[in-house]
């Protein structure tokens, strides 16, 4: 275990001036847009994001050369007064899998949200556009930096970012869903920017490498820690929290719901994760760990079976969201600050690769679910049948994400769940392994379910359209690469745990 | 009682009292109205902080000045985006009201 001084990279490395880069460009790329009007605006953004995927690769290569953090402190403004940006291994990882997931989105989006010439421009294809290139911006911020106010700032950015896209379609189920969306995620950023307020007055910094140094396990530590925490537990829609998501994930464009369900409530995620295993790392209980990890297998019961008693196929796809969240939290308790090193480590690249593959096959099944709904004209379950023969693409790309949601080998999604399997029965967490396992199982009801309702007959006088082959590759793709990943080694990943003090 | 504790007692008032309009008022610009009041909690207990520390000499600590500035702003902003979605969903359903509505399914 490295001391905790080793986290506190104070100096600019060679190349931290990509992290500024992969958060400005974004910002440049967006006033341009404003500025140049609806036309363009798709290719802007898509120039926007290819740039950003370029960035993030270079900063991941960097991180895996150096096999230490890239760091760049703004404007030479050292903390506790300035901010630094720091990119780890998770860090990196994540900006690349950011980028990879918008760009797909957003060349899924192209047709869309076109402004062709001739006809006027429309307001919600700008919007879109704009708020999918703000939501890629906010996120890189929520990566790099390691300042708690800094982060608020980009957790506020990313949900106004999010909402317009929620709410676009207009209809006022959907804004009902973005208007309850948007409450839940300014109640919660209220409650972190409480827990951060009680931070300051208590340390006087809210550098996250500074306040773990001279953390004191007190009272005042332990409320702000807590608010924070519940704060971005609203934000990340774990169980108790997750009414607000299937809503307002089912009612936005496929795309949207693409990046929303893969990305955007990982946000907050990270947050969390970098918040207990870098800021507060001794405070971490056992007893409060096993109560996140609790709401965590309650998402995974209660939402795979509401998941499965859906009768449209875009909520049963925002519901498996909940449930695929909650594996997520097992790793606040099966990577203790005591235990071995191989099983903490086996935990966190299980937690980690579940979030990649839950990123890559939840977009592919979106957006999959947004072709089918186009081919049908619906998305009610009951009537999907016909689907296999009209667009077989899309029922393929549906059955490999299904593959790596259910945790069937080979996929990501199995060497996630079996990683963390692994470390939970090592512990002697039996239970959550039960609830792994369980999870697993629902979800393969599910998914069967739909599949089988895909392949079956065409209802009688139903009238199927035809959809571009290049958006259901698109979707193929980005569930490919889900399952691909159960193609890496089932083992302790290095690169994740490159800058930290695991 | 010194300034300072009846600062911090009136920000934890105004962040218990808004805590309680979140969560029984059932209207969505009653909800929007609490999550405002417990904004101005936070920024108070922010400003109480600052003054607190201003241990050098200074009128006060100026980060948190500058941070309550920022969080104003956002909060300014989260409220307006609230308001246009408000409007625009009373103009589409003719109230506004999150409740969720069976009837709309098809």
């Amino acid at each position: 275990m490295m001391p905790l001084q080793a986290l506190a990279v104070t100096e600019t490395t060679p190349g931290g001036a990509l992290l500024v880069l992969g958060i400005v460009m974004t910002a440049v790329a967006l006033v341009g847009l404003i500025g140049l009007g609806g036309r363009g605006a798709r290719a802007i953004v898509i120039a926007a994001l290819l740039f950003q995927l370029y960035v993030s690769v270079r900063v991941a290569l960097m991180v895996a050369g150096t096999q230490s953090p890239l760091a760049y402190v703004v404007g030479g403004f050292h903390p506790p007064l300035g901010i630094t940006l720091r990119a780890d291994g998770i860090s990196a990882l994540m900006m690349v899998v950011s980028a990879a997931i918008f760009l797909g989105a957003a060349a899924f989006a192209w047709k869309d949200f076109a402004q062709p010439k001739g006809k006027p421009e429309s307001r919600a294809s700008l919007i879109f556009w704009t708020a999918l290139l703000a939501m890629a911006s906010a996120l890189n911020l929520l990566f790099t930096s390691s300042d708690l106010f800094n982060l608020y700032v980009g957790i506020e950015l990313l949900t106004f970012a999010a909402i317009p896209v929620a709410a676009i379609k207009g209809g006022a189920d959907t804004l009902r869903a973005a208007l309850r969306y948007l409450l839940f995620a300014v109640f919660g950023s209220m409650l972190y920017l409480f827990g951060i307020v009680l931070l300051y007055g208590a340390y006087g910094t809210l550098d996250i490498s500074g306040l773990a140094a001279q953390l004191q396990p007190n009272a005042a530590t332990l409320t702000a820690a807590g608010f924070v925490t519940v704060g971005l537990l609203a934000k990340t829609a774990l169980f108790p929290f997750h009414l607000w998501l299937p809503p307002a994930h089912a009612g936005a464009p496929a795309a949207g719901s693409a990046v929303l369900s893969a990305l955007v409530v990982k946000g907050s995620l990270f947050l969390l994760m970098r918040l207990w295993f870098d800021t507060f790392p001794t405070l971490r209980e056992p007893a409060d760990m096993q109560l996140l990890a609790l709401f965590g297998a309650l998402a995974v019961i209660v939402g795979s079976i509401t998941a499965l008693r859906q009768q449209r196929l875009k909520l049963l796809v925002a519901y498996s969201t909940v449930a695929q969240i909650g594996y997520m939290f097992f790793v606040f308790t099966l990577a203790p600050k005591d235990a071995g090193a191989l099983i903490a480590e086996t935990a966190w690249t299980g937690a980690w690769t579940q979030v990649v593959a839950h990123a890559f096959a939840k977009a592919g099944m979106f957006l999959a679910a947004g072709l089918a709904a186009e081919v049908l004209g619906h998305d009610r379950i009951r009537d999907l049948g016909g689907l296999s023969s009209r667009a077989p693409l899309v029922v393929l790309a549906f059955a490999l994400s299904g593959l790596s949601l259910m945790g069937l080998p080979p996929s990501g999604g199995f060497n996630a769940k079996f990683m963390l399997l692994v470390a939970a029965l090592a512990e002697g967490h039996w239970a959550w392994g039960a609830v792994i396992i369980a999870g697993g199982m629902l979800a393969g009801a599910y998914v069967f379910g739909v599949l089988a309702r895909m392949m079956a007959e065409p209802a009688a006088g139903a009238s199927l359209k035809a959809v571009g082959h290049g958006r259901q590759w698109i979707a193929l793709g980005l569930s490919a690469v889900a399952v691909l990943m159960g193609l890496l080694p089932l083992e302790p990943i290095a690169f994740l745990a490159i800058g930290r003090a695991l | 009682m010194s300034p300072v504790l009846l600062f911090w007692l009136a920000g934890s008032g105004l962040i218990g009292l808004s805590v309680y309009g979140l969560i029984v008022n059932p209207h969505p610009l009653c909800k929007l109205l609490a999550l405002n009041l417990l904004g101005s909690g936070v920024f108070l207990l922010f400003g109480v902080i600052a003054r607190r520390g201003a241990s050098a000499g200074l009128g006060g600590d100026p980060v948190p000045q500058a941070l309550v500035i920022t969080g104003i702003v956002v909060a300014f902003s989260a409220t307006a985006i609230a308001v246009a979605l408000l409007l625009r969903l009373h103009s589409e359903a003719g109230e506004a009201s999150i409740d969720e509505e069976e009837d709309g399914q098809p």
